[in-house]
């Protein structure tokens, strides 16, 4: 592992790294635009040079001339120096060149609060302005290049992060540069359209305002926004995402990086998921029936109600939908275990007419199959054994059709779990309700068997409650052990996981 | 004066491009003795040998050039000519492709034999519209002949070559700018490492040359290595052409020894100043190299003697200002030049160049104040050498010397409002 020197501090760094990311192992910062660990190494926002005081413990005599930190590779005994004056006086001046004919419009701009230019020029800009406004050279402001995707192109600093993804990664090339010079500009390739799966990530690794989403536009300061850490519910590739709220209100779902699961990247599909979230049927609050009309009761009164329906059951079946988490799959079980064995299925449809593609999206349209079948459930479209009782669980499979009206209204007791209403709530005794997926802290198993845990974005609505609190409450109150956190119930279920090629969690990385 | 050997045509009543006439006066025996006599680390011994540099502006010795090719990579070698002639000041190569092209084919087959290559290419200025037709007829005769093509001289060598035209940008001049544009590409020259000799044209080794420097490699075999480094100082040897233009009585292309002093090319070649004017400032080496007062034009010209002196040989585009000449206004063509051209890939160039034209036309116009001097000054300082290519010091360069040199006049441009030296702006401008 070569050796190097980065402003004084010497460390080892991997053969092939580039200086940026070997200074971030320095935690120093060296600031850069172009630059992308996910894209080729374009080398033309020249923020990240730098000065090589030796190049190799062979070659130690200065270059004259400033190097690109993306571009360059660590050698044993290099030394950089990214901190001294000539090398702050070359970065002060490629701001100020890319901030000349920028519009400075922060006041309207979505950017504003999570721009590199904002960042960089408070921590190495700070001049007074020396360009005459009349010098400006202006370009189209508000250009809508896809279904999801604004350009501005005055604020675009020509990085072609946008350009070289569309080229690299999806291979679509609708963006290109035009004209030349200051004249240069963002355009639409040929007639084209930025209207891929996975057009949205532009917008990501923009590092300023000239591609916003059409959704996002003007709705939040991002410096007012929450963010959790989560797990897309899109399909089974458990892409790793940043959940943003205010007020618990959901606004955008952002690609964590993880170079396990989903690099840097998720898909145009998982970023909707969130709209769900505000659906009409969302339950409020638990219900339970009052001569035969549901009423509203509070979660707890709920669960002693359903435990009161269960006590007698001897067999109980479950029927899972695959967005179930692995602690509301496990205390399910353990429920079914309290009362005697039965089947436990999972009916949610394991391939869509969305195919798998080479990148991110499964054919299979849910998040948790995997850790459900770990932990015993079958994959069935309904249950033939006898039972006297189901516990329906973010399931709702009298929408899917086949016999099952005529299977629960001959059960002695139903049970739903569900933080939505359906046609298979209408069937329930009681109904539990709780959070959605962003509204609970739980785990996932990914489609490649990748363990994943999530947190909570905003908080359940009314009086539902989380899910694994619903069935902790519903298992205390039938005699079962108690739990009272998600931790202690993951603890405790990853002995009983029944895959053996299962594998933890990889930490998200910066990007 | 010595014998013309790039200039020949000049001194011969021949057509030299007509190659039956050209074969007459001895034309393709250096590329059959290279083929049929010589292997290629002889011909590639021999340039070495012979010192040339590369006469395309950078001044890089050509035969260590080739040297850097890496052997039995398994993928094909090329060798691109680099005929996008752009640089204001300088039409050389244009004088080689037009009267006597037969001479770069030559060049072009032997340095093709010396690195291995079987497919050269010669990327042309678009606006060399007749160089283009006279170069597609010179191949076309030159495969008639058995000069390109299949088993050359009865050996196993073969080569194609092709002829490619640009579309009109100066950037394209720019090795690695070729390469994108040859493979249909932008012309945005690309981040070295990895140099073309090793990864170039479609990622594959590649040799980029210029015009002047393939037809020395011809002479170079023709009259040997020893008779080239006779000719004109030991660090860059070689004869040279060079192109006088602007305030001379005869401007125009002259083959002298590299080394000849910059005053003899002016007085003695293009015949001295316009009449009734007196020297004021030479470019020597085309529009992107610092400026000489006239009182810095007793040099040598060759690359070691004028780098010596603070500026660059270049492309040897020589030229010339006589006293009725407004600096301010001549930078100011300059700037608007390298503000046009610029590709636009880097940010120091891309915005800086615009800068630079904007303030210096300011300046010009009589608009501008002290702090635009002082800006124009490290507006330049912030480009020179932040960038992938040259562009952005061709353009910062002219400024910072200008501004220097003449900054007496730049002062009564802010202070006065202009200068007494009207009728200057038309000449240069």
């Amino acid at each position: 592992m070569p050796k190097v020197t980065i402003n004084g501090r010497e460390l080892d760094v991997p053969a092939g790294t580039n200086l940026i990311t070997a200074a971030e192992m320095a935690d120093q910062e060296i600031p850069h635009y172009c630059y992308h660990p996910g894209l080729s190494v374009a080398g033309n926002c020249r923020m990240c040079l730098v000065e090589i005081k030796a190049l190799s413990d062979k070659q130690n005599n200065p270059l004259p001339k400033l190097q690109i930190g993306c571009n360059t590779l660590v050698q044993e005994g290099m030394v950089v120096e990214s901190d001294n004056p000539r090398v702050k006086e070359a970065r002060r001046s490629v701001l100020e060149f890319l901030l000349i004919n920028h519009p400075i419009d922060c006041p309207i701009c979505d950017q504003a609060g999570e721009c590199k230019l904002q960042e960089y020029y408070m921590d190495y800009g700070r001049y007074e302005s020396r360009f005459s406004l009349g010098d400006k050279v202006h370009k189209h402001k508000v250009e809508p290049v896809g279904p999801s995707i604004m350009l501005d192109q005055e604020r675009c600093i020509l990085c072609t992060r946008c350009v070289r993804f569309l080229d690299e990664v999806t291979e679509t090339h609708e963006l290109t540069i035009t004209e030349r010079g200051d004249h240069s500009e963002l355009t639409l390739a040929g007639g084209a359209s930025v209207d891929n799966p996975y057009a949205a990530n532009i917008v990501d690794i923009c590092p300023v305002g000239a591609l916003t989403n059409r959704d996002f536009r003007f709705q939040a300061r991002v410096w007012y926004l929450d963010s959790a850490d989560s797990i897309c519910t899109g399909c089974a590739t458990g892409c790793n995402i940043e959940v943003s709220s205010r007020r618990g209100s959901i606004y955008r779902l952002k690609p964590r990086a993880n170079l396990d699961v989903n690099g840097f990247w998720m898909c145009d599909h998982g970023r909707t998921t969130h709209e769900s979230n505000n659906a009409e049927n969302r339950l409020q609050t638990s219900l339970v029936r009052e001569g035969g009309q549901f009423v509203d009761v509070a979660a707890s009164a709920a669960a002693r109600r359903a435990a009161f329906g269960l006590k007698t059951v001897t067999s109980l079946g479950i029927v899972a939908g695959a967005g179930a988490t692995l602690e509301e799959g496990f205390l399910a079980a353990k429920i079914q275990d309290l009362l005697g064995a039965g089947p436990r299925i999972v009916t949610s449809p394991a391939t869509s007419d969305v195919p798998d593609d080479k990148m991110l999206i499964s054919t299979d349209r849910f998040p948790n199959r995997r850790g459900l079948k770990a932990l015993g459930y079958e994959e069935a479209t309904s249950i033939d054994k006898p039972v006297d009782a189901l516990l329906v669980l973010r399931a709702d499979p009298v929408a899917a059709g086949g016999a099952w009206v005529e299977q629960l209204e001959s059960l002695r007791a139903t049970v739903v779990v569900s933080d939505r209403a359906d046609e298979t709530t209408g069937f329930a005794d009681q109904v539990l309700a709780i959070g959605s997926h962003f509204e609970c802290e739980g785990t996932f198993v990914n489609r490649d068997g990748r363990v994943q845990k999530f947190d909570a974005a905003v908080a359940p609505p009314a009086t539902a409650v989380a899910g694994w609190q619903a069935l902790a409450d519903l298992l205390a109150a039938l005699g079962g052990p108690a739990y009272d956190s998600q931790e202690s119930i993951l603890a405790s279920l990853l002995d009983d996981l029944r895959d053996p090629s299962l594998v933890s969690a990889s930490p998200s990385v910066a990007d | 004066m010595s014998e013309k050997v790039l200039l020949r045509f000049e001194d011969v009543s021949a057509d030299l491009t007509d190659i039956s006439q050209y074969v007459a006066d001895g034309g393709y025996e250096s590329t059959r003795k290279a083929i049929a006599e010589l292997s290629p680390e002889e011909v590639l011994a021999e340039v070495k040998d012979s010192g040339l540099r590369g006469r395309g502006g950078a001044g890089f010795p050509t035969g260590l050039k080739w040297s850097f090719v890496p052997k039995d990579t398994g993928k094909p070698i090329y060798l691109l000519c680099n005929a996008d002639e752009s640089e204001p000041g300088t039409f050389k190569d244009r004088a080689i492709i037009e009267k006597d092209p037969h001479q770069l084919l030559e060049g072009i087959i032997i340095a093709s034999y010396a690195i291995g290559c079987h497919d050269a290419y010669i990327y042309i200025r678009g606006e060399f519209a007749d160089g283009y037709d006279i170069l597609c007829k010179a191949v076309a005769q030159a495969q008639r002949e058995g000069y390109i093509g299949d088993r050359l001289f009865g050996t196993d060598y073969s080569l194609n070559v092709h002829i490619h035209r640009g579309a009109g940008a100066y950037i394209c001049g720019e090795e690695t700018g070729l390469i994108e544009s040859l493979e249909g590409k932008r012309a945005y020259p690309r981040i070295k490492p990895p140099f073309p000799a090793v990864q170039g044209l479609f990622g594959c080794p590649t040799i980029v040359n210029n015009v002047e420097t393939l037809a020395c490699v011809k002479h170079v075999i023709a009259k040997g290595a020893s008779w080239f480094k006779a000719i004109g100082p030991e660090g860059g040897p070689g004869p040279k052409l060079f192109c006088l233009s602007g305030h001379v009585r005869r401007p125009g292309v002259y083959e002298a020894p590299m080394g000849t002093g910059l005053r003899t090319l002016i007085n003695d070649y293009a015949g001295g100043m316009l009449e009734g004017r007196t020297l004021k400032a030479v470019i020597p080496g085309g529009s992107s190299v610092p400026i000489l007062r006239a009182e810095e034009t007793d040099i040598a010209m060759d690359f070691d003697s004028v780098a010596a002196a603070g500026s660059m040989l270049g492309s040897a585009g020589v030229i010339v200002m006589d006293d009725s000449t407004c600096m301010v206004h001549a930078l100011r063509a300059i700037s608007h030049f390298y503000h046009h051209e610029s590709c636009g890939q880097c940010t120091p160039c891309r915005e800086g160049t615009g800068w630079l034209d904007h303030i210096v036309t300011r300046v010009d116009l009589g608009d501008g104040t002290d702090d635009d001097l002082a800006r124009l000054d490290s507006v330049a300082g912030g480009m020179l050498g932040n960038t992938i290519c040259v562009l952005a010091d061709a353009a910062a360069m002219p400024v910072q010397s200008f501004l220097s040199k003449f900054r007496d006049e730049f002062a009564a441009h802010v202070h006065d409002g202009g200068c007494a030296l009207k009728d200057g702006r038309r000449a240069v401008a």
